[in-house]
């Protein structure tokens, strides 16, 4: 019989508001196995702690039950506590009365009742409960970074600069990433070429850093500390030792007629690209869809120009398969599609742009070599018209419910630097609120107000209507005047919402790494632990866990960083002990479970079984506790009961059961 | 029980402990209430959870029992949720034919950032157990008082 102890936090008001814990500690006092119960104001406090630990030394308990926060928030601090009182931490086990009972009801008896309840199944819990004991495994010291953008290139930095070698896995030919496309920065205009390209440079230059462009990260085994990934490097069908990149292949190519991804389809490329100037690594990749080569066996103009014979279209896919230790998530983001948003003509006029779109017109490596002009007809535009929260902040499902974060700054800095330029221009913005908190960003936007005359408009865009004579007509609302609003314009920007890259699906399945309804990537806590997917070993840096700017997207990739390099300096890491346990005379070595298992963990081997008497050699099962993981799908699958959960055992699960329904 | 007393469910609810006990925690800490009728058990994944506890649940009493895992493909063990749905769906099959209507068991997917999913998925399952009543027809007559 096991000796318990019962801890009953207040949380100051948070539990003892609504739930009666005096009540809770005299009625569980009375509960099998309870030697002793007790009540304190906060008991993750050091004197709640310090009052646990007297408790297990004083009254020699056994087992302990907390009843407090969920035990996603503290059970590591009771274990802790517990083991520092010579107690196993897995004899600990936490009644949530806190997330799922006190924050939730108002009535005070209910809410009391069901602490109770929630007590008793942990207290029925915790009297099957066994020591247990973690076992080690080993650390890989090296990273994997999946995305190469800013958020990418800096996690890649931190990591390689600490000493560990870090591997970059980008799909497209090149590193860079959404930052590559963009013109100008908020809040200080730099120029986004100028300050990222650099940084390529340096991680393309980094001893410990190796870049795979071109590349997708295709599998993915293992588990913190010890990851093994496949990394689909797609053919580029050019040699990267032989190419010089002088670039006479992409000028003499005869295909270009395919729509540059870089440029957003404004403007076409060849079918041998890179996609920018600046690329890294400065190899042209072979678009095989567009390549005369490819479709028609005949062309090979590349082939013939290249002096370095770098052209190869016999190349392969490869595969490289190379083990890590943390992996970081930063897949960053794209613009929505505006299929749902007719209203906006983004699909009938050539006039009406998205604001990345426009980042390439304002470029003078873009497709109008940074000249503003209409794409329609090459005029130079007097009125230009912003629509803010384009599929952002959206309460039915053609957007996204989210605010995009960055699109008021963008359209400041638009505006400002369209006025800048050309002080003949007169720009609008139609807006919801203009959101700009952040160091520097109001004092930004008001010079786009007060020093350059943007004529900001509260209000929403109903339609976009292109008129015959080729102007667009905005019909909006003007909501502090409570008046419409008719306003002919030459261009229209739309500040569409940005949402997750497409790819991290797949990704957060291959990492089973939570995502949220919107394709963002789950933290861990979404306050103390906002760059740590809750699967270990992953963690997450840039968009792909939320929208946000440059700035903070370099801020958290460093705070990735440096969570990846504290994995990394470890050399052995506990392992989790509530694995898989076969009852050997039980099995017969059937296979059901080793079939279910998805880490392989399972084993047979055939050994002298002593059954009651008997003694005859059997093929049993035998659990590999570095390899299990502990979910139990092998425990539901055996048909003999054979196989049980440590610290989720069959007899644990059914007594929580029979608390709650006695 | 006497007809002027409201009728109060005994519900189980089994979550996963990567998606749906952290929604769950998310509804909490959202203070988005669902009724004191629901319990929650902590299991590893939705994989985890025997058909015999679902069993063993209603012939102590309960009146209705809730399997809550990850979204199909975002399982944290790959392929738990799926083992749980086939066997889920094959059980309830099997209750149903045994009297237990198939209102009183459900399997939800709810992810640890839909915490107005578990609440609404609660409520729900609730009023759906107190328009069916009081369960009857598994209870072990040994268990009652």
């Amino acid at each position: 019989m096991q000796r318990i102890g019962v801890f009953v936090c207040h949380c100051g008001s948070n539990i003892a508001a609504t739930v009666d814990v005096k009540k809770v500690v005299e009625i569980v006092k009375n509960e099998p196995g309870v030697v002793h119960a007790e009540d304190y104001q906060y008991m993750c406090s050091e004197a709640g702690q310090a009052l646990i630990a007297k408790a297990i030394a004083e009254k020699n308990l056994t087992g302990i039950v907390v009843c407090s926060c969920s035990p996603r928030m503290h059970e590591a601090t009771f274990r802790k506590a517990a083991e520092r009182a010579g107690l196993n931490p897995y004899m600990v086990e936490i009644a949530n009365i806190r997330e799922h009972c006190s924050w939730i009801h108002k009535n005070i008896e209910e809410a009391t009742e069901k602490a109770v309840i929630l007590a008793r199944a942990a207290i029925a819990k915790v009297n099957l409960n066994a020591p247990l004991k973690a076992g080690e495994s080993r650390v890989t010291k090296r990273a994997l970074v999946i995305g190469g953008g800013i958020a990418g290139i800096q996690t890649a930095l931190d990591i390689a600069d600490a000493g560990y070698e870090v591997d970059i896995v980008e799909k497209t030919p090149s590193i860079g990433g959404r930052m590559s496309q963009l013109d100008k920065t908020f809040p200080t205009l730099d120029c986004s070429a100028c300050i990222l390209t650099p940084k390529m440079v340096e991680a393309a230059a980094h001893e410990k850093i190796t870049i795979y462009t071109y590349s997708e990260v295709e599998k993915v085994s293992g588990f913190v500390g010890d990851f093994t990934v496949d990394i689909r490097k797609k053919a580029r069908s050019v040699d990267m030792d032989k190419c010089t990149g002088c670039g006479v292949c992409q000028e003499k190519c005869p295909s270009k007629k395919t729509p540059s991804e870089f440029n957003r389809g404004l403007g076409n490329r060849s079918a041998i690209y890179t996609p920018f100037a600046q690329a890294i690594p400065n190899v042209p990749v072979i678009d095989r869809d567009a390549c005369l080569k490819f479709k028609t066996g005949k062309c090979g103009v590349c082939a013939k120009v290249c002096q370095a014979g770098a052209i190869d279209y016999e190349q392969k896919d490869e595969i490289v398969t190379e083990k890590y230790g943390a992996i970081v998530v930063a897949t960053g983001f794209d613009t929505i599609k505006l299929d749902n948003y007719d209203e906006y003509a983004y699909n009938q006029s050539k006039d009406v742009i998205t604001s990345l779109e426009l980042e390439r017109v304002m470029n003078a490596a873009g497709p109008t070599k940074g000249h503003l002009e209409r794409l329609s007809d090459g005029k130079h535009p007097k009125e230009i018209v912003f629509i803010q929260c384009v599929g952002s902040r959206c309460s039915d499902d053609r957007g996204k419910p989210y605010c995009s974060k960055i699109c008021c700054m963008y359209t400041a800095k638009h505006a400002m630097l369209i006025r800048d330029k050309y002080p003949d221009v007169n720009v609008t913005v139609f807006y919801i609120d203009v959101r700009t908190p952040g160091k520097n960003f109001d004092e930004f936007y008001r010079r786009a107000v007060e020093d350059y005359g943007v004529n900001y408009i509260k209000g929403q865009v109903g339609k976009v209507a292109p008129q015959p004579d080729g102007s667009l007509l905005v019909q909006g609302v003007d909501l502090l005047d409570n008046k419409q609003i008719l306003k002919k314009a030459d261009m229209v920007v739309l500040a569409t919402a940005i949402e997750p890259d497409p790819s991290v699906r797949k990704i957060a399945t291959m990492l089973t790494a939570s995502i949220d309804t919107n394709n963002f990537l789950t933290e861990s806590h979404a306050k103390l632990r906002p760059v740590e997917s809750p699967t270990a070993g992953v963690f997450l840096s840039g968009v792909c866990q939320g929208p946000k700017d440059i700035p903070e997207t370099v801020a958290q990739a460093g705070a990735a960083a440096v969570k990846a390099i504290g994995l990394l300096a470890k050399d052995k890491l506990l392992t989790n002990p509530c694995t898989a346990k076969p009852d050997e005379l039980l099995c017969n070595g059937c296979s059901a479970c080793a079939n279910v298992c998805p880490y392989g963990a399972i084993t047979y081997e055939v050994k002298l079984i002593n059954d009651h008497g008997i003694r005859e050699e059997r093929r049993v099962a035998q659990v590999n506790n570095a390899l299990c993981q502990g979910c139990g799908a092998c425990t539901v699958t055996c048909p003999s009961g054979a196989m049980d959960l440590q610290g989720f055992s069959n007899r644990q699960i059914i007594a929580e059961v029979d608390a709650i329904c006695r | 029980m006497p007809m002027n007393e409201e009728f109060k469910p005994k519900i189980v609810a089994f979550c996963c402990n990567w998606c749906s006990y952290a929604g769950a925690d998310l509804a909490g800490s959202s203070r988005l209430a669902y009724p004191a009728d629901v319990k929650i058990i902590r299991v590893p994944c939705s994989c985890r959870v025997n058909p015999m506890f679902i069993l063993r649940a209603f012939e102590k009493g309960a009146d209705g029992v809730i399997i809550c895992g990850c979204h199909p493909g975002d399982c944290h063990y790959s392929t738990g949720n799926y083992y749980a749905r086939r066997r889920m769906a094959m059980l309830f099959s099997m209750l149903e034919y045994i009297g237990i209507e198939n209102g009183r068991t459900r399997v939800e997917w709810v992810s640890a950032a839909e915490g107005v999913k578990f609440s609404t998925t609660m409520n729900d399952f609730v009023a759906k157990i107190k328009s069916l009543g009081e369960n009857v027809r598994l209870g072990d007559i040994r268990c009652k008082n």
